[in-house]
């Protein structure tokens, strides 16, 4: 089961100032959805606004084509797993307790898998969450949200604690289990470089605003650089917009955003200047830095 | 595991090509799915498919239903062709540029490979 989602003008203020300033997109459903950005930049208002545990300010948000905020039918089926344990309350709650409650209030939930996602991750059962390190708190949350099998999973940067070895372990269960039983998956990351391969598309937010939503291999030809004698690549500017730039000597080197034909590139080639690949990460620095905003 | 040199798909797809020509992968070879694919590599299994899309558009491949996907008999000998093709353009010419800047003499390279043929057999 997969569920679409909608946003039109959709607009959040959060503690008097605005968190997000007016989002237009559609994601169709059925995949692996990456959410990218720095700190402060509106990822969990979305989510929170996606898993309705806030009320827009304006504008429209459709889950499954209804409004998600306090609807009994979708409410269950989005799933949203943050890096910490949501109420202090929980505290007191045990790693068994805990998940049965979980179980309790999704109506997908697979306890199989549950069960061995806990094997997986390796964790205490009779343990309070109060007792619980950093990374096992985010693996029991993880565990909830791969067994909620949610129509709508989302993993806010649910990573958090959990060392590399789990960190790919989670990855290869959200795809894994995506494969196995197809779903809406959004995944909030800054740690662009270790997901980018998993996303099919990719929001990348900035100040409350979304910067680009695309497939994630257009996204990445998108990005070039180009290296070469300082003249040769002055020459290739108009037109290109730079997001960055490095000089060394009198070897220049620009890395570019936008769509560059095989015909200026081969007059690059010829010029002498190399054009090479930019990785999503680079782009992702370079599109959001404090100076090009 | 990639380079990021060409977009995933386009470097799974080269991949599969090489197994080709290499005899890796025989004619009517069956190839591991698409999901197959995506959890080996760790990629989104979209991202596999479009390599397999594009190798059995140019003929690479091809699809039995419900069963899975297979070698095609033309594949070898056209991927041979389109290599062979390349090689010169690819790897003769820029061989050549390089030594033209070092000062090495066509001769010099030309003899090279033909002492470098002798021990090689």
């Amino acid at each position: 089961m997969t569920y679409s989602i909608e946003a039109r003008d959709l607009r959040l203020d959060y503690r008097g100032s605005p968190a997000l300033r007016g989002l237009d997109f559609r994601l169709a459903g059925g995949g692996i959805y990456g959410l990218i950005g720095r700190n402060g930049s509106g990822k969990t208002s979305l989510l929170s606004l996606v898993a309705s545990l806030m009320k827009p300010t304006s504008g429209t948000l459709l889950v499954d084509g209804e409004d998600p905020f306090e609807n009994p039918r979708t409410m269950p089926d989005v799933c949203l797993v943050q890096d910490r344990v949501k109420d202090s309350g929980d505290e007191m709650w045990k790693v068994g307790g805990y998940l049965r409650t979980a179980a309790a209030l999704r109506p997908h939930w697979d306890q199989e898998y549950a069960d061995r996602l806990v094997d997986l991750f390796e964790l205490p059962q009779r343990k309070r969450l109060s007792s619980l390190s950093l990374g096992k708190r985010s693996a029991l949350n993880i565990v909830i949200g791969l067994a909620s099998r949610a129509p709508v999973t989302i993993f806010d940067e649910a990573y958090v604690g959990l060392d590399a070895p789990s960190r790919y372990a989670f990855y290869d269960e959200v795809l894994s289990d995506y494969m196995a039983h197809p779903r809406t998956v959004i995944m909030s990351s800054h740690l662009v470089e270790e997901v980018d391969s998993l996303f099919e598309e990719v929001l990348i937010l900035d100040e409350g605003r979304l910067l680009a939503h695309e497939d994630t291999d257009d996204l990445r030809s998108r990005g070039v650089s180009l290296t070469g004698p300082t003249r040769a690549v002055d020459d290739l500017r108009p037109g290109l917009t730079v997001l960055n730039e490095q000089v060394l000597g009198g070897t220049t080197s620009i890395t570019v955003y936008g769509d560059l034909d095989e015909d200026t590139l081969s007059h690059a080639r010829a010029a002498g200047v190399e054009a090479g690949p930019v990785r999503l990460q680079d782009l992702f620095v370079h599109l959001t830095r404090k100076d090009r905003r | 595991m990639f380079d990021d040199r060409s977009p995933i798909y386009q470097q799974i797809a080269d991949k599969i090509k090489n197994d080709v020509l290499s005899g890796e992968l025989p004619a009517d070879a069956q190839v591991m799915s698409t999901n197959q694919y995506a959890a080996f590599y760790r990629i989104n299994p979209a991202t596999a498919a479009k390599a397999f899309r594009q190798l059995i558009d140019e003929g690479v491949l091809y699809k039995k239903r419900g069963i899975g996907m297979f070698v095609s008999g033309e594949a070898r000998p056209v991927l041979l062709a389109q290599r062979r093709e390349r090689f010169f353009r690819e790897v003769v010419d820029v061989m050549l540029a390089e030594a033209r800047v070092l000062g090495i003499s066509l001769d010099d390279v030309v003899r090279h490979i033909e002492t470098g043929r002798g021990t090689q057999k």
